[in-house]
C-alpha cells in the first residue's frame, strides 16, 4: 500500500490551455505516483522546452526544467549519478524527436532507467503554431501552408531502432489506461517510454479525433494486455491474427474463427517484430493499439555503470588520491 | 659507465627527437625525459604529434616530434630550439631541422636516407642537407642497421626488430649526455612487463647504442653532463602532463568535497585524455560517461550536478560552441559545473593538435543573455592539477559553473611534479541546506556573505523544488517576468561572481622590482614569459612578469599593479583578447600588445627581442 495520494504530488495551478491534454496528462501522472508510493523528494521530474515540459512546475517534487531538447541527456546525467532517484523525464513531439532526437535514441539505447514520457500533439504549441517531426504530410500548418512535403517519424519506430524495451501508448484523456501505462513504465526497470497521444485544442484540434473519446477507442482502438487475446471492437466481435509477415482483422463467430485463434499478445518477447507490428497499426483498417506494447526486461545502463564501479574496487588496490598517486612511476630526491 | 675527460657540464640541455609517427619517439623521449629528472633534473616537455594518425610512412605529414629541455635549476619551457636532434628519416631531417640552434647537432639514420626515402620527403637533390642549407652539424650513424645487427639472433622478425630502433637513438643519446642507462632498463621492464623478451630486445638495442657512441665516439667531440642542483628540491616527483594533472585535480577537489565525481564528454582532441584518464580510475568511485555528442556531455553533466555530484564536462573549442547553451543552463539555476576547455588551433576545425588561446573571450562571453562565469586558466602542465581543484572549489562552494582553460601545449606537455600531500589543501564544502533551513526556504535564498544560494539536493526530505532555465522569483522561486526582479537577479549573479574574487590569491608580480617593462601573460604561456623576463634580466634590462591564472574575477590588486609600470605589454596567442579584456576592467593604464597565433609555443628568443624592442621606444 502507498503512505501517498495524487494529492502530494500536486504543485501550483497549471497554466495551459482549458481543454489542452496537458491537464488530463497531469493528473494521471499524479494518480500514479500516488498509487506508486514513491516519496515526492526521492523524484525528480524533470523536462525540456514546449508546453508540456512546463509540467515539473505542477508537481510537489524535485523538478527542473532545463532546454529544448537535452531533457534525456540532462536525466542521464542525473540518474547516473545518483541512481536512487525515480526520473520522470517529459517530453514533446518536437522537443524530444526533433532538437533533442539524438539524446531520445541514446537514451532509449543505454536503456538508462527513466520514466520517458513523449507528450504527442504532432504540433509546435508555444511557438504558435508550427509542424512537428510528428505530424503526418501534407499537414498545413503557419510553416507549411502548403502542406509538408516530409514523413513523420512514428516514436516506436524509433524506440525499437533504438533498442528499446518498454513501449506503451494511451491517450492524455483516457485516465485509467494512462494511470496503467505509467504505473508499468515506472515499474519497468531501464528507458520505458510512453507515447501520449493528446490533443492541441488551439494548433492541431482534433489530431487524435478517431480515438479520443471513450466511444471512439471502442471502435478504433485495441487496449492490448499482456497474456490476454487481442480483441477489440464495441461489442468485442474483432480480433487480431498474423497473416504471413503481417497481421489481419478478424470477426470472431465468422468463417469458423473462434476466440482461441486470436493472438495472445505477449509484450515480454525479446523480438520486436511482433511489437512493431502492433505499434504501427492505424486506421481505418487498423485499430491503434493502446497499453503495454513492449516489456522486455534488460540490465540497465545505471546499474552496469555501478556494478563496473564496484567490480573494479575489488580488482584494483587504490582507493583514494594519496594511493592512486603511488601507481606512478616515481622518483625521490633525497 | 663515466665517460672520458672530455665531458663538459652544461645548465641545460634541449633535445629533440623526431622521426615517423610509429617509430616511437614519444617513447624515446618520455624515458630520456624520466631518468634525467630521476637524478634530480628538472625536465620540461613538449610532444609535437602530426593531425594524421598513421601518414603514409615516410612522408613530410607524418612526422612525430619530441622535445625534453634539462636543466641543472628549474626550467619552464620545452626550450625553443635544441642541442640534440635526432631526425629518423629525410622527412623529419626536412620538418625539424629547423628546431635545431646553429651550434648544435643533428643525429640522422643513415640508413634511411636512400633514394627512395629521400623521395617520399619531396628531396629534388640526393644531398638533403645541401637542399636544406644546414650549416649546424650532421652526424650520420647506421641506426637502422645496427639495431638489427644487435639483434640477429634474437630470432626475432625483421620487422619486430626495426621497431626497436627508437632505443639505439635513445641510447646514442644517453651516451652524449652521459645519462645511467640502469634507469631506462627499468623503465623498459615496467612497460613491457608481460613481453620480457621484448623489454629484453630493447634493452639490447639501447646498449648497443649506448656503446656505439661510447666505442666510435659517433664523431661527437664531447659528451656532457647537466648536474643536478637537487638540495632545494627535496622530495617525490612523477612526470605528469597537464591532461593528467587536470584529471588527478578533479579526483582530489571530489574526494575534499566528498562528492562523486562525475564527468560527461564527447572524444575530442586535444581533451580527450582527460576522458582517459578519468575513465581508469572506477576504483575511486569516478563516473564518466562518454556521451552521444558535445551537448550532451555538458547537459548529462548539469543533470549530474542537479542530482548532488561533482559534475565535470571536458572539450576543446569547437565543444564550448555547442555545450554553451547548456552552460547557461547552470548559470541561471545557479548549480556547481566545471566546464574544462583545452584549446586548440581555430576557428572551426582550425589546428586541432595545436595549441592557441583563442578561447578566452568564448569563456567569457560566449553565451547568450548577461551570463557571468568564472574563468580560470592553468599556466604550466603540473599546475593543471591546483587549477582543476581550485576551479571545483570555486564552482562547488560558489554554485556557478567555472570554465577552466588550459591549451593544447601544456595538456600534453609535461613535467615533473612533486607529489602533493592532500592533507595540506584546503576543504571543500558545498553550502548543503540543513533541516532547520527548512521553514520558509525557497531555492534562491541566498548567503548574505557571499550571495551563494543554498543548495538542496534531490532526495533530500522536505525540500522539494522546482529550478530551470526561466528566471525566477529572487523571493519565492517562482517563474517570474517581474522588470525588476529580472534585473535584480542578473545584478545578484553578476555579483555573486564578483565575489569570488575575496576567495582567490592576490596578483603577483615576478622579477625586476622597478621594472620599466610588465609583461603580462594568462594561462598557458607561463614558461615562455618567464623565461624571457628571466632573460631580459640577465641582460640588465628591467622587465617584470605578471600572469594571471584567475581571469574573472580578476584578482582585486589588478589595476593598483597594472598602474605601477611605465609600460605594460601584453603577449598572447590570439590576436588581442586578453588586452582588450584588461582594457575593459582597468581603466587608465595604455596597454601594448604581443600577439602571436602560429599554433605553436612562444619562443624566449622571439618574445626577448619584442619586449627589448619595445623598451627601447
Amino acid at each position: 500500500m502507498s503512505d501517498y495520494t495524487a494529492q502530494d504530488y500536486k504543485f501550483g495551478q497549471p497554466r495551459w490551455c482549458p481543454g489542452c491534454g496537458d491537464h488530463s496528462f497531469l493528473g494521471a501522472l499524479h494518480k500514479a505516483m500516488g498509487e506508486l508510493g514513491v516519496a515526492p523528494h526521492n523524484i525528480a521530474v524533470i523536462s525540456g522546452i514546449g508546453c508540456s515540459s512546463r509540467l515539473p512546475y505542477y508537481m510537489n517534487t524535485y523538478g527542473f526544467h532545463t532546454i529544448h531538447g537535452r531533457s534525456a541527456a540532462i536525466a542521464t546525467g542525473a540518474k547516473v549519478a545518483n541512481p536512487d532517484l525515480t526520473i520522470w523525464q517529459i517530453s514533446g513531439d518536437g522537443d524530444g524527436l526533433a532538437i533533442g532526437g539524438n539524446h531520445f535514441i541514446h537514451a532509449v539505447r543505454r536503456n538508462i532507467d527513466l520514466n520517458m514520457i513523449l507528450l504527442n500533439n504532432r504540433i509546435y504549441g508555444l511557438t504558435k503554431g508550427q509542424y512537428s517531426p510528428t505530424s503526418v504530410r501534407g499537414f498545413v500548418s503557419k510553416s507549411s501552408p502548403y502542406g509538408t512535403v516530409e514523413d513523420p517519424f512514428r516514436p516506436a519506430e524509433l524506440c525499437f531502432g533504438a533498442r528499446g524495451n518498454f513501449f506503451a501508448r494511451c491517450v492524455a484523456t483516457d485516465m485509467s489506461a494512462a494511470v496503467g501505462c505509467l504505473k508499468a513504465a515506472a515499474q519497468h526497470k531501464g528507458a520505458s517510454v510512453v507515447e501520449v497521444l493528446q490533443n492541441c485544442v488551439i494548433f492541431n484540434n482534433g489530431t487524435h479525433e478517431s480515438i479520443y473519446t471513450k466511444e471512439g477507442r471502442s471502435k478504433n482502438a485495441i487496449y492490448l494486455e499482456h497474456g490476454k487475446p487481442m480483441i477489440f471492437g464495441e461489442n468485442r466481435e474483432f480480433g487480431l491474427m498474423q497473416e504471413g509477415f503481417g497481421l489481419k482483422v478478424v470477426k470472431i463467430g465468422e468463417n469458423g474463427i473462434t476466440e482461441n485463434d486470436i493472438l495472445v499478445h505477449d509484450a515480454h518477447c525479446k523480438d520486436t517484430t511482433l511489437h512493431l507490428k502492433l505499434a504501427l497499426m492505424e486506421g481505418p483498417d487498423f485499430p491503434v493499439a493502446l497499453g503495454v506494447i513492449r516489456d522486455v526486461e534488460a540490465i540497465t545502463y545505471n546499474d552496469a555503470v555501478h556494478a563496473q564501479v564496484e567490480e573494479v574496487k575489488q580488482m584494483k588496490r587504490y582507493h583514494n588520491f594519496a594511493e592512486l598517486l603511488e601507481t606512478n612511476e616515481i622518483w625521490e630526491i633525497k | 659507465m663515466a665517460n672520458t675527460d672530455k665531458t663538459q657540464n652544461l645548465d641545460q640541455i634541449v633535445v629533440r627527437f623526431s622521426g615517423d609517427s610509429g617509430d616511437g619517439m614519444q617513447l624515446a623521449g618520455n624515458i630520456f625525459s624520466t631518468i634525467s629528472a630521476t637524478v634530480g633534473n628538472d625536465i620540461c616537455t613538449f610532444p609535437d604529434y602530426p593531425a594524421d594518425i598513421r601518414a603514409p610512412q615516410g612522408v613530410l605529414t607524418g612526422v612525430s616530434g619530441f622535445q625534453v629541455h634539462v636543466g641543472a635549476e628549474k626550467v619552464h619551457t620545452p626550450g625553443d630550439k635544441c642541442d640534440i636532434l635526432v631526425a629518423m628519416n629525410p622527412a623529419a631531417l626536412k620538418t625539424q631541422h629547423k628546431y635545431c640552434k646553429p651550434t648544435g647537432a643533428i643525429i640522422i639514420d643513415s640508413d634511411s636516407f636512400t633514394e627512395k626515402d629521400l623521395q617520399k620527403a619531396e628531396f629534388k637533390t640526393d644531398d638533403p642537407i645541401a637542399e636544406l642549407g644546414i650549416t649546424c652539424e650532421v652526424v650520420p650513424c647506421p641506426i637502422t642497421s645496427m639495431c638489427q645487427e644487435t639483434l640477429k639472433d634474437s630470432g626475432m622478425d625483421n620487422k619486430s626488430i626495426i621497431r626497436c630502433k627508437n632505443m639505439l637513438a635513445l641510447g646514442l643519446v644517453c651516451w652524449i649526455y652521459n645519462r645511467d642507462l640502469s634507469l631506462a632498463e627499468n623503465m623498459l621492464r615496467a612497460k613491457f612487463a608481460k613481453k620480457p623478451e621484448i623489454a629484453e630486445a630493447n634493452i639490447k638495442v639501447l646498449n648497443a647504442g649506448y656503446n656505439m657512441g661510447h666505442n666510435t665516439h659517433t664523431s661527437i667531440s664531447h659528451t656532457y653532463s647537466v648536474e643536478s642542483n637537487a638540495e632545494k628540491k627535496k622530495g617525490r616527483y612523477m612526470d605528469i602532463n597537464g591532461n593528467k594533472a587536470t584529471a588527478y585535480g578533479l579526483i582530489a577537489a571530489a574526494e575534499k568535497a566528498g562528492m562523486r565525481l562525475f564527468l560527461g564528454s564527447y572524444p575530442i582532441t586535444p581533451a580527450t585524455d582527460i576522458l582517459h584518464e578519468l575513465s581508469k580510475h572506477k576504483s575511486l568511485g569516478v563516473v564518466t560517461m562518454q556521451a552521444e555528442d558535445e551537448i550532451a556531455g555538458c547537459a548529462s553533466a548539469v543533470g549530474a550536478a542537479y542530482a548532488g555530484a561533482l559534475a565535470c564536462t571536458s572539450t576543446s573549442g569547437p565543444g564550448i560552441c555547442l555545450k554553451s547553451e547548456a552552460i547557461n543552463l547552470a548559470v541561471i539555476t545557479e548549480l556547481p559545473l566545471v566546464i574544462i576547455d583545452v584549446q586548440r588551433g581555430g576557428p572551426s576545425t582550425g589546428l586541432p593538435t595545436k595549441s592557441e588561446q583563442t578561447d578566452l573571450l568564448q569563456a567569457l562571453y560566449g553565451r547568450n543573455g548577461e551570463s557571468p562565469i568564472p574563468v580560470i586558466a592553468a599556466t604550466s602542465p603540473t599546475n593543471c592539477f591546483d587549477a582543476a581543484f581550485n576551479a571545483c572549489k570555486i564552482a562547488v562552494e560558489h554554485m556557478t559553473p567555472v570554465i577552466l582553460l588550459t591549451d593544447a601545449f601544456i595538456a600534453n606537455g609535461s613535467a615533473a611534479w612533486k607529489l602533493p600531500d592532500i592533507n595540506e589543501y584546503p576543504a571543500i564544502k558545498p553550502p548543503y541546506v540543513t533541516p532547520e533551513m527548512q521553514e520558509g526556504w525557497s531555492p534562491y535564498k541566498r548567503n548574505p556573505e557571499n550571495d551563494v544560494r543554498y543548495w538542496a539536493v534531490p532526495g533530500t526530505p522536505g525540500f522539494t523544488h522546482r529550478i530551470g532555465g526561466l528566471e525566477k522569483s529572487a523571493a519565492t522561486g517562482a517563474i517570474s517576468n517581474d522588470p525588476d526582479n529580472h534585473h535584480s537577479m542578473v545584478e545578484t549573479r553578476a555579483r555573486k561572481v564578483a565575489n569570488i574574487a575575496n576567495d582567490i590569491p592576490q596578483l603577483k608580480v615576478e622579477g625586476d622590482e622597478n621594472a620599466e617593462l610588465l609583461i603580462v601573460g594568462f594561462g598557458g604561456t607561463y614558461g615562455h614569459l618567464y623565461e624571457a623576463m628571466q632573460q631580459l634580466n640577465s641582460e640588465g634590462k628591467k622587465a617584470a612578469l605578471a600572469h594571471f591564472q584567475y581571469i574573472n574575477p580578476l584578482p582585486s590588486n589588478t589595476a593598483e599593479v597594472l598602474k605601477r609600470y611605465k609600460k605594460v605589454v601584453v603577449a598572447e596567442q590570439n590576436m588581442g583578447q586578453f588586452a582588450s579584456y584588461l582594457r575593459t576592467k582597468v581603466a587608465g593604464v595604455r596597454i601594448e600588445q604581443y600577439n602571436e597565433v602560429k599554433g605553436q609555443p612562444f619562443t624566449v628568443a622571439a618574445l626577448v627581442k619584442e619586449f627589448t624592442k619595445l623598451m627601447e621606444e
